[in-house]
C-alpha cells in the first residue's frame, strides 16, 4: 500500500503529532512496510465470524449510584503544568 | 421565489439526575467551586478505569420505554476520539455501534393537528467539562465538575417542519423526562441542550437538502429564533444560486444570528471503536419489566385519573398535568384540603396568572401546598372572603407567608360582630338618603351600591352576603314604616 | 543468606522465624542494587528511604502477629514503572510522565502492601510498554545480566533483569503481547501472564486495555504462585476483573502431572525458530514426559495472523489511550506554543519517543475513516477465530507447550531500526494475549553466549493451577537432576 504525503499529514493530525521532514520520510517507509505485513490478515476468511470485542465473559458489571467523596482540588491540580483560579488552563480554545 | 419547506431533526442531550457520575462516585450536583467534584477517574488520570453506574442505564431504558423504543438487548459502549480541552481522556465514552434504544416515537399536538415524531436512537454517554474563557487574557480555564455526568442523547428523525413543531416536541420530551424523574431538564443549567439539524427543500420534493447543525441555544425562545433565522439564511442562499454547506453553526443569542464554527483541523473522524474497559450490557426481559414496573405514573395516565378520581374537567386535567411540578402541587394540596376543584381553580387562575406576570417556569414555583390548603380552608370556613383571599394568596406566592398569621396580623378576618356590622350599615344608610329614596321607588339595585359602601368602610372584612341581607332587611323596614 | 539467590518464600520464612529482620533484608537488597545498578540499570526509581521506613513498620506488625496468612510478608518487591504508586513517580519510562506522581495506588500495590510486602523501586521498561527490548525507555537501556551486551527483552525488561541480576527477589510486570514472558525468557527467570481478568488493571497505565495484564516475575514457580495469590481476584474498580477466581495454592501446584496431556502446535516449530531454541524445547518435552505427561502434536493454523491482529488492536487502543497526554492535566508540557493546537502537537511530539509515535500513527491509521472494517474489525474477527481454535485444541489437551521467542536475546541496538523484525519476534506470545489465556515462561537452557532460553506453557482460561503445577514439576525435576 502506497502511503501518500496527504495520508501522513492526515494521520499525524489525528494523532496530534507534528512530524519533522525526516520523520515523515521514515513514517512513510515504516507504515508501508508494516501495513503490508499486517495486510496479510485480509487473507483470513472471516465470513460469518463475529468480531470478538470482549474476551471476558461477564456482562452487566455495575456500581450502585452512591456518592463517594471527591478528591480535594489541590490534589487534582497537583500534577498540572499550569493552573489558575483552581482550574487547568490552555491557550484560548477556538469555537468556545 | 419558490415555496420551501423546512425539515428539522433534533439531537437533544439530557443530563440524567443520578446522584453520581456515570463512571465514578463523584457527585453530579450543579455548581460548586471549579474542579471540586472530581476524582482521578473522571479527570482521566493514567491507570484509572470506568465502572458503569447502574442507575444511569435504568434511566436511559426508562426513557426508551416511555418513547416506545426498541431496547437493544445486547449493547456496548464505544470510544469517540477527539482532542478538546473539555474532554480529559481525549475520548468520550459513548455508544455508536449499538445504542441502548432505537426506533421510538412520541406524539405531539400543534395548531395544525396531531403528529408522531420518530426517535431514531437514544444513546448513553458521559458529559464533558466546562471551559471558562478569560477574555482579557488569551487563555481558557477548565473546570471538570460536569465531566462524567451521565447524558443521554435523544436523536429524532427529521420529522419536524416548523419551529412550532420543534417546541411541541421539546415540551413533550421535557414532560416525559420530568415525569420519569430522570432529569430536571433545566436549560439554563445545561441539563437539557438541543442541537438543531435543519435543511430546506422545495415543497413536494422528497429528497433531503443539505443540512446544518445549530448549537448553543439555551432557551425555547432562542430555538425558535435560531430556526427562523437559519431557514431564512438557507433559502436566501439557495435563491441566490449557492449551495448550502454542511457545517456546524453556533447561535449567538445576543446578536440574533449564527456563525459557522471553525472546524479547521477537526476532520470529524472520531475513530469509534468498542470500549475495552467496559464489558457489554445484556438487558434481559425481566430487567426491562422491573424498570417498567417501577416507572412513575406518566402524564396520560395522570390526566385520566384526575378526571375519574377528582372529577375534574378534561381541560383542567390537561393544564394541571402539563407540568410535573404543577401536578405535584395539585395532588399534595388536594390531599390536605380535599377540595380538588377549589385547588384546581387556584392553580389554573391565580397561580398561572402570577407565573405569567413574573415569567416563572413551573420548576421555579415555590408555592407550598400546606399554605394553599390552609388558604382554601379559611375561605371555606368563612374566615376570610374571596377578595381578601386573593390578596393573601399573592403574599403566599411571593413571600411564602403563613396565611393564618398574615390574616391575624393584618386583621383581615371577617368581622362577625353583628352589633358593629349593624351600626355600620345603619350609618351608611343614614349617609345615603338618596339611595333609600331610590329603593323606595323600586330601584332594588341600589342595594349593591350600599353593600359596596359598607364593605369599603369595613375594609372588606365583612361577609358581603350577610351585609347584603342586613341592608335589605333595614331598607324593607324603612319602606314598611313609611307606608 | 544470599539475597541475590534466595527465593521470596524462603526469605519470608526466614523473617518470620527471626533469622533476619525485614530491615536487614531490605538493606541487603539495597546494597546489592547499589553495586549492580551501574551495570544493569534495572530501575527508574529506587525507594531507598521509603523502603527502609516501611521495613520497620512491617517488622513491628509481624512481631504483633499480623500477616499470619501472608506467605510473602517482609519481602521487598520491584514494580514495573507503569503501575501507579501513590505519591511516587510513575513514569512509564516516558519523557511525557517523567515527573508524574499518581494520586492513588494501583490495586495490586494496595494488595501487596496489605500482605506485608515492601515496594522497593520502580523498574525500567520500554516507553509505555511498547517494545520488546527495554531500549525505548526515556531513562536509558537496561542490560541483560547474563550478558551485558544484550538486551533483557521487554517491555518488562527492568523487572526481569532485576530478578535475574540479583537486584530484586521478585517483581511485577505487565504483559500486553509477551512483555512478561519474553524478558523472563531472555533473562532466565519465571514469568507468568495470568488470564485476562484475573488481576485488576486498576492503576496499570494502559497501553492496550483489552490485552494488558499484570503478572509476576520471580526466581521460582512457587514464588510466582505465592504473589499471584496476593494480587489476583475480583476488584470492583476494574469491570473486566469482576469474577471471583481462585488462585492456586502452593499445595495444589505441587501435585503430580501424571497423565496431563500437553500439546505441541506444529506451527510454532516451523521456520524462524532458531536451532538452539528448538533443541532446548525438545529437551523440555523429555523432562515433562519423565514427569508423566503425555505429549501430542496439535494444530493452531491461525497463529500466523496473531501478530498482525495484535499490532492492529494494540496500536489502535494505544492511539486512544495515549491521547490524554496533552500537557494540560499532568505530565510534560512543551515550553513553546502559540495556540492550543500547537500546545498539543508540540507537547506530544516532544514528549513521546519514536516507537510510541510510530504505534500511535499506525493506530490512528487503522481506525481512521474507511479503514475500520479492513483492519480493526477484521482483527477482532481474527481474534474470535483464534479463540475458537485454542478452545478446540483444549478439548484435546490440557496445556500447550511452545517456545517463548524464536531466538535468544538480541544484541543491544540491533532491533531498534527494524521494527517489523521486532514485531515478528512476538509471534509465540501474542496469541495468548489476543485470546486472554494464561501462560508462563520457564527457563530451560542457555545458548552458546550464556543467554537463557525459556519455554512457554499456555493453559485454558483461569487454569493457572495447571500451568504452575506443570512448570513446578519441570523445575523440580530439572533441579533434582542437577544435584
Amino acid at each position: 500500500m502506497e502511503i501518500t504525503p496527504e495520508t501522513i499529514e492526515y494521520i499525524s493530525t489525528l494523532a496530534n503529532l507534528k512530524l519533522k521532514e525526516e520523520e515523515k520520510v521514515q513514517t512513510k517507509k515504516d507504515l508501508e512496510q508494516i501495513l503490508e505485513y499486517i495486510g496479510i490478515i485480509q487473507e483470513l476468511d472471516t465470513k460469518s465470524i463475529e468480531p470478538l470485542t470482549h474476551i471476558v465473559q461477564q456482562k452487566n458489571v455495575f456500581r450502585e449510584d452512591e456518592v463517594k467523596e471527591s478528591i480535594n482540588r489541590e490534589q487534582i491540580l497537583k500534577n498540572a503544568p499550569v493552573i489558575k483560579e483552581g482550574c487547568f488552563t490552555v491557550p484560548k480554545a477556538v469555537d468556545a | 421565489m419558490k415555496n420551501y419547506e423546512t425539515v428539522i431533526g433534533l439531537e437533544v442531550h439530557v443530563e440524567l439526575a443520578t446522584k453520581t457520575k456515570i463512571f465514578c462516585g463523584c457527585t453530579t450536583k450543579f455548581g460548586g467551586d471549579p474542579n471540586t467534584h472530581c476524582c482521578p477517574i473522571c479527570i482521566g488520570m493514567p491507570g484509572t478505569l470506568p465502572v458503569l453506574n447502574k442507575k444511569a442505564v435504568e434511566f436511559a431504558v426508562a426513557v426508551g420505554l416511555a418513547m416506545d423504543c426498541t431496547i437493544t438487548k445486547r449493547c456496548k459502549f464505544d470510544r469517540k476520539n477527539y482532542f478538546y480541552p473539555d474532554l480529559p481522556k481525549a475520548y468520550q465514552i459513548s455508544q455508536f455501534y449499538l445504542p441502548i434504544c432505537r426506533n421510538g416515537k412520541i406524539g405531539i399536538e400543534t395548531d395544525s393537528g396531531k403528529k408522531k415524531i420518530g426517535i431514531h436512537e437514544i444513546h448513553l454517554e458521559e458529559d464533558a467539562g466546562k471551559l471558562i474563557h478569560d477574555p482579557s487574557k488569551e487563555i481558557t480555564l477548565i473546570d471538570y465538575n460536569r465531566c462524567g455526568v451521565p447524558l443521554i442523547e435523544i436523536v429524532s428523525e427529521p420529522d419536524m417542519r416548523s419551529a412550532e413543531e420543534v417546541i411541541a416536541y421539546l415540551e413533550k420530551l421535557k414532560l416525559i423526562l420530568q415525569y420519569l424523574e430522570v432529569s430536571d431538564c433545566k436549560m439554563q443549567e445545561g441539563s437539557l441542550r438541543a442541537d438543531i439539524n435543519l435543511s430546506v427543500r422545495e415543497i413536494g420534493s422528497d429528497i433531503l437538502g443539505t443540512r446544518t447543525e445549530m448549537k448553543n441555544m439555551n432557551s425555547f425562545k432562542a430555538i425558535v429564533k435560531a430556526i427562523e433565522a437559519e431557514k431564512k439564511r438557507q433559502i436566501e442562499w439557495i435563491e441566490s444560486g449557492k449551495k448550502v454547506i454542511q457545517e456546524t453553526r453556533r447561535w449567538d443569542d445576543n446578536k440574533n444570528t449564527s456563525f459557522a464554527m471553525r472546524s479547521k483541523e477537526d476532520a470529524k473522524d472520531y475513530r469509534y471503536f468498542p470500549e475495552p474497559d467496559l464489558p457489554p450490557l445484556e438487558l434481559s426481559k425481566e430487567w426491562l419489566e422491573q424498570i417498567k414496573k417501577r416507572q412513575p405514573e406518566l402524564r396520560d395516565q395522570k390526566m385520566q385519573r384526575y378526571q375519574t378520581e377528582y372529577g375534574l374537567p378534561e381541560y383542567d386535567a390537561a393544564i394541571l398535568t402539563g407540568s410535573k411540578p404543577l401536578a405535584e402541587l395539585f395532588e399534595k394540596t388536594t390531599a390536605l384540603c380535599k377540595k380538588p376543584k377549589e385547588v384546581s381553580n387556584w392553580l389554573m387562575v391565580e397561580t398561572l396568572r402570577m407565573m405569567k406576570e413574573r415569567e416563572l417556569e413551573p420548576d421555579q414555583l415555590s408555592l407550598q401546598p400546606e399554605k394553599l390548603a390552609e388558604l382554601i380552608r379559611m375561605v371555606e370556613d368563612g374566615k376570610i372572603n374571596r377578595t381578601i383571599s386573593k390578596e393573601v394568596f399573592e403574599h403566599i406566592f411571593l413571600e411564602d407567608i403563613d396565611p393564618k398569621e398574615y390574616v391575624k396580623e393584618n386583621g383581615l378576618e371577617i368581622i362577625r360582630d353583628d352589633t358593629l356590622l349593624r351600626k355600620t350599615v345603619e350609618k351608611v344608610i343614614e349617609e345615603n338618603p338618596q339611595s333609600v329614596k331610590d329603593y323606595q321607588n323600586g330601584k332594588e339595585k341600589i342595594v349593591g351600591y350600599l353593600v359596596g359602601q359598607t364593605m369599603k368602610v369595613m375594609k372588606g372584612k365583612a361577609d358581603p352576603t350577610i351585609v347584603n341581607q342586613m341592608i335589605k332587611d333595614i331598607l324593607r323596614n324603612i319602606v314598611i314604616k313609611s307606608i | 543468606m544470599d539475597i541475590t539467590k534466595v527465593s521470596a518464600l524462603q526469605l519470608s520464612k526466614a523473617i518470620r522465624s527471626k533469622e533476619l529482620t525485614v530491615k536487614e533484608a531490605v538493606l541487603a537488597q539495597l546494597n546489592e542494587i547499589r553495586k549492580r545498578e551501574p551495570l544493569y540499570h534495572c530501575y527508574i526509581s529506587i525507594l531507598e528511604e521509603q523502603a527502609i521506613k516501611r521495613a520497620d513498620e512491617v517488622q513491628k506488625k509481624i512481631e504483633q502477629g499480623e500477616y499470619s496468612n501472608s506467605l510473602l510478608a517482609g519481602v521487598p518487591v520491584a514494580i514495573k514503572d507503569n503501575i501507579c504508586t501513590k505519591g511516587i513517580k510513575t513514569t512509564c519510562a516516558s519523557h511525557m510522565l517523567s515527573e508524574f506522581c499518581p494520586l492513588y495506588d494501583a490495586e495490586v500495590i494496595t494488595r501487596l502492601e496489605a500482605a506485608g510486602c515492601i515496594i522497593l523501586g520502580k523498574t525500567n521498561l520500554d516507553e509505555f510498554a511498547m517494545g520488546s527490548t527495554t531500549e525505548t525507555s526515556y531513562f536509558g537501556v537496561t542490560k541483560n545480566p547474563n550478558h551485558i551486551n544484550y538486551v533483557p527483552g521487554g517491555s518488562s525488561g527492568g523487572s526481569a533483569a532485576a530478578v535475574a541480576g540479583g537486584e530484586a527477589i521478585i517483581a511485577l510486570g505487565s504483559d500486553t503481547g509477551g512483555s512478561i514472558r519474553q524478558p523472563s525468557s531472555f533473562c532466565g527467570v519465571v514469568g507468568l501472564k495470568p488470564t485476562y481478568g484475573m488481576v485488576s488493571r486498576y492503576g496499570l497505565i494502559a497501553y492496550a486495555s483489552s490485552l494488558d495484564q499484570i503478572g509476576p516475575i520471580g526466581r521460582t514457580v512457587e514464588d510466582c504462585t505465592a504473589i499471584l495469590q496476593i494480587i489476583a481476584g475480583k476488584d470492583e474498580k476494574d469491570s473486566t476483573c469482576a469474577v471471583n477466581t481462585v488462585s492456586p495454592s502452593l499445595k495444589a501446584i505441587r501435585q503430580s502431572i501424571q497423565g496431563k496431556r500437553i500439546g505441541l502446535p506444529v506451527e510454532y516449530f516451523e521456520e524462524g525458530l532458531s536451532k538452539e531454541v528448538r533443541i532446548a524445547i525438545l529437551k523440555v518435552i523429555e523432562v515433562l514426559k519423565e514427569c508423566g505427561a503425555n505429549i501430542e502434536e496439535i494444530k493452531l493454523n491461525t497463529s500466523i495472523y496473531g501478530v498482525p491482529a495484535y499490532y492492529i488492536l494494540a496500536c489502535a487502543e494505544a492511539s486512544s489511550n495515549l491521547s490524554r497526554y496533552d500537557g494540560v492535566k499532568y505530565g510534560f508540557r512543551a515550553s513553546k506554543y502559540e495556540d492550543l493546537s500547537e500546545l498539543y502537537k508540540e507537547t506530544r511530539s516532544l514528549g513521546f519517543g519514536t516507537e510510541v509515535k510510530r504505534r500511535l500513527l499506525i493506530g490512528s491509521f487503522v481506525l481512521s475513516s474507511g479503514y475500520y472494517d479492513a483492519y480493526y474489525n477484521k482483527a477482532l474477527k481474527a481474534k474470535n477465530i483464534l479463540r475458537e481454535e485454542f478452545h478446540l485444541a483444549f478439548e484435546k489437551v490440557d496445556l500447550i507447550l511452545t517456545p517463548v521467542a524464536p531466538t535468544t536475546a538480541p544484541k543491544l541496538g540491533e532491533s531498534l531500526f527494524d521494527p517489523l523484525k521486532m514485531y515478528l519476534g512476538d509471534s509465540y506470545t501474542v496469541p495468548v494475549n489476543l485470546t486472554g489465556l494464561p501462560a508462563i515462561s520457564v527457563p530451560c537452557a542457555k545458548d552458546k553466549n550464556n543467554l537463557p532460553i525459556g519455554f512457554q506453557l499456555i493453559g485454558k482460561p483461569f487454569a493457572e493451577q495447571e500451568i504452575l503445577q506443570t512448570a513446578y514439576q519441570y523445575e523440580r525435576t530439572v533441579q533434582k537432576g542437577e544435584k
